[in-house]
């Protein structure tokens, strides 16, 4: 990977001034650091996907390892999903390229790139209909702004296709609600027909496939780091817990995004929820099965999507649990919300989920049966059912990031600011266009989480990390807060590289710490093994 | 790519020439006043509802609606009904907002890049939003004023639009405010389309070829009622010969400029159908917008759902039972 420069240099570098020539003769660039590693076949084969016929390759490379007959099985694809996808012909067919969407994009603000324009990603797309599949296009071709498939289109497809995190921020201001999300999801699914896949994407489907989370973590060692959790628990606050897996009869299945228990700082928030349900005395149970909340098959197509998300349910059905929590998750959300009750409903098993601690009923989970945990949070502070510190997150000057997917594809937006409110002291909003349904991505969503594409990463975070900064500069704030996993990975790095000072934390690892529990000891550090004020410390040393 | 409306102002000029030419000079009255209105109607009409048709006839196999604001949840949380609507009737006000007022338009933003080169700003800009908003309603009044062509007596409600309308008395005959407005409106638009870089760097003929077409649509409207005054009582013959299905061409001559209005209105209606502009049907079918965020309380089918393979239990526990029992967690079978 290519030396990153520094931010200020990448910042001046910034070129939004637009190219001489059409955009359709800028062939795409595909040099290192600007496009991420194709999937390696094993992959592939292990999920019966169709496979390039190399096994190594790049794609730089002149020639791709596709079959000879690559034009048809895209055009046959392409007709297919026409025919299931109404929001796919009307997105073809409706856009008027008013350009409200064009400065909408995380990635165009960064890169300044046109073909980063919503409107043109969609417009790679919408050509080859135009040319392929309406009348208008066949007689009028390039008038009418059509354009016959070759491979450079193909090249283009991978290239911008994976350059767009399917964050939604350009729909919130289409006219017509033109989600270039749901565009590049069907792009990718024809990239796919072709074995056209990016192994950061893949290696974790094949992985969440085989052992149900997305590193491939085995039953017994997915037990062990929970159990450590436990040690370090114990250690900071005096209370062992000991969660049971894959327990029948349990009333609740907890199901997380499993970076939470495998990554930092995810896993401090995984020790955040133990807290809390020990506190509780839920009788909740984790499943090694179904240990992975996130579903990268949202990136592959929604066949790869629908045999990923299958094991919520049926481990719910075989522990015969009443109904499933769902921990701090981007994309894991947007699936359960939009799509797990259409693929693989209707919920037979269990009831329609109440919290067992508050008697509150939540009717708007009375189908899937899947409650997000700072609806049930939310939910136990309302009715006092918590006591709390908050004065433990002290050193701590909170803003919270609208994780992409649970905001705009959920409106989950109010529940996380009401257990932020009450579990920290200082807590400040960003600045309202960056906020809620307009917030922006955190530049590595939706499987684009990879180190050799950093420099674009980075480019297309330069909008969260801004305005993160801004509040950084004006009150201080040293910690930024989201609802999920991706978030908590992509974060970091953007936040060092950008706004030095600032950490990233999930909402309930801020509970956890805020969290007075029974037959605790008197803490004096925070689940990151910190002395709880920072001050006291230097105090002391004195 | 400026030559792009360039090429749409000729085509457009050219037309608008042949059709001249066409009914005052080679006398092809019937064709230009006849039998293209009559085409123009009937490739509209079929291709309209072909291509209605067509978008029904693909289902919406999940639901998808962009959420704008608060969800329905908890019942002390306060739900955004119209961004993030829960029942149909909270999905038809939120169409309706759509529809009526443009309001995702209203809230569009600029961004930029601040002074110090260190920060990025964001500017509300009103500008699409405005002159959409004009383009529009005028073009709606002045379509529902022309409704007094077609029948006979005239409907009451266009007489009353009318003289809203012609509230303005400052000229004789009155000034109808909604043909200046439909002027204004689509110059406006096509100036952004013209002038600014990004606009044009996305724009193509077919962007520009509609505008052109409107504008000079509005264009001789405005000439024939303000400055070279065509017969209206002939007008009406023709157009009422039209609509009561007994063409004819009325005796003496209409203006040439009668025919290219006629003819431009003829070639947008027939375009209507095979391009962008069928955004006037597709905004009512958006299921980013027209569905309800309520898919967790209430169970949607998908009409294409089949069977995939999955990584069952059972062989889940066939792959690591060992480990598992080692580890303590328990399985199905010893």
């Amino acid at each position: 990977m290519a030396e990153t420069p520094k931010p200020e240099e990448l910042f001046q570098n910034i070129d939004h001034s637009l190219p001489d020539e059409p955009w359709e003769e800028i062939p795409p660039d595909l040099s290192e650091g600007r496009f991420c590693y194709p999937t390696k076949k094993k992959n592939l084969e292990y999920l019966d996907l169709p496979t390039t016929t190399q096994d190594e390759w790049s794609p730089a490379d002149e020639e791709w390892p596709i079959p000879d007959n690559w034009k048809e099985i895209i055009h046959e694809g392409f007709k297919e999903r026409l025919e299931k996808y109404r929001s796919l012909k009307i997105f073809m067919d409706v856009c008027v390229r008013c350009g409200a969407c064009a400065d909408k994009c995380h990635f165009f603000i960064g890169t300044g790139d046109p073909k980063n324009m919503p409107v043109l990603r969609a417009e790679l797309l919408r050509s080859v209909y135009r040319n392929d599949f309406t009348t208008a296009g066949k007689i009028l071709k390039k008038i009418n702004g059509g354009r016959p498939l070759t491979k450079q289109v193909l090249k283009e497809w991978f290239s911008y296709f994976y350059q767009c995190t399917e964050c939604r921020r350009c729909s919130v201001y289409c006219p017509y609600g033109i989600d270039t999300a749901e565009v590049t999801m069907m792009g990718r699914e024809l990239l796919s027909l072709l074995g056209l896949n990016i192994n950061w994407v893949l290696e974790p489907v094949a992985n969440c496939f085989r052992t149900g989370n997305h590193l491939g973590i085995q039953p017994h060692a997915f037990k062990d780091m929970v159990d450590f959790f436990c040690d370090d628990i114990e250690e900071i606050t005096g209370v062992r817990i000991n969660p049971s897996f894959n327990r029948k009869g349990a009333e609740i299945l907890f199901i997380v995004p499993s970076g939470d228990v495998f990554a930092d700082p995810g896993t401090y928030t995984f020790m955040g929820y133990l807290l809390l349900f020990e506190q509780l005395g839920l009788d909740y149970t984790l499943s090694t099965y179904a240990s992975e909340g996130g579903n990268f098959g949202l990136f592959t197509s929604s066949e790869v999507m629908k045999r990923l998300n299958a094991k919520m349910y049926a481990e719910a059905r075989r522990l015969g649990v009443k109904w499933i929590l769902g921990g701090e998750c981007g994309h894991m959300w947007r699936v359960i919300n939009q799509y797990m009750d259409t693929m693989n409903g209707p919920a037979d098993f269990g009831e329609v989920p109440k919290s067992p601690i508050t008697g509150t009923v939540f009717e708007n989970a009375a189908s899937t049966r899947m409650v997000h945990i700072t609806e049930f949070t939310a939910d136990l502070l309302r009715n006092n059912k918590l006591k709390l510190d908050p004065s433990r997150n002290d050193k701590h000057v909170v803003t919270y990031h609208d994780s992409c997917n649970p905001s705009r594809a959920m409106g989950l937006l109010d529940e996380p600011r009401y257990v932020l409110n009450s579990v920290c002291n200082h807590f400040y909003e960003m600045p309202e266009n960056t906020i809620r349904e307009q917030t922006f991505c955190c530049g590595s969503g939706s499987g684009l989480n990879t180190e050799e594409i950093m420099e674009l990463r980075l480019l297309g975070g330069l909008p969260r990390a801004n305005a993160v900064k801004h509040v950084h500069d004006t009150f201080g704030v040293n910690m930024l807060s989201c609802i999920c996993a991706i978030d908590r990975a992509a974060l970091p790095p953007l936040m060092d590289y950008w706004v030095p000072g600032v950490g990233v934390t999930g909402i309930h690892e801020l509970v956890g710490n805020a969290l007075v529990m029974e037959g605790e000891i008197e803490r004096t550090m925070d689940l990151r093994f910190e002395p709880l004020n920072e001050e006291t410390e230097e105090d002391a040393d004195e | 790519m400026n030559a792009a409306y360039l090429y749409s102002l000729i085509t457009v000029v050219l037309l608008g020439l042949i059709a001249y030419a066409g009914a005052e000079a080679a006398g092809l009255e019937v064709l230009f006043g006849v039998i293209i209105p009559y085409l123009a109607l009937i490739v509209f009409l079929i291709g309209f509802a072909n291509k209605i048709l067509d978008w029904t006839k693909s289902p919406v196999p999940f639901r998808i609606p962009t959420t704008l604001g608060q969800q329905k949840s908890l019942p002390w949380i306060k739900q955004n009904k119209f961004d993030s609507p829960y029942t149909t009737g909270q999905v038809v006000i939120r169409m309706a907002l759509e529809i009526l007022l443009f309001r995702s338009l209203f809230k569009n933003l600029r961004t930029g890049f601040g002074k110090d080169g260190q920060k990025i700003t964001y500017k509300w800009v009103v500008w699409l939003w405005l002159f959409a908003l004009m383009f529009h309603y005028s073009f709606l009044v002045v379509v529902i004023r022309h409704l007094r062509f077609f029948a006979e007596p005239v409907p009451f409600f266009v007489t009353m639009i009318e003289r809203v309308d012609g509230m303005l008395q400052i000229m004789l005959p009155n000034l109808f405010i909604s043909g200046v407005v439909l002027l204004a409106g689509a110059s406006l638009l096509l100036l952004r389309r013209v002038l600014l870089p990004k606009l044009v760097y996305i724009s193509r003929p077919a962007d520009y070829f509609p505008l052109f077409l409107i504008i000079g649509i509005a264009v001789t409207g405005l000439m024939m009622r303000y400055i070279s005054k065509v017969d209206v009582i002939r007008v009406k013959e023709l157009t009422m010969g039209l609509a009561t299905f007994q063409p004819s061409i009325p005796e003496g001559s209409i203006s040439g400029l009668f025919y290219v209005h006629l003819f431009f209105v003829s070639l947008l209606v027939a375009y209507i159908p095979f391009s962008k502009l069928m955004h006037m049907g597709g905004v009512f079918l958006s299921p980013t917008r027209n569905l309800a965020n309520n898919s967790r309380a209430k169970r949607h089918v998908n009409p294409w759902n089949y069977p995939v393979k999955t990584h069952t239990y059972e062989e889940y526990e066939d792959d690591f039972r060992d480990k598992m029992k080692e580890a303590g967690l328990p399985v199905e079978k010893e």
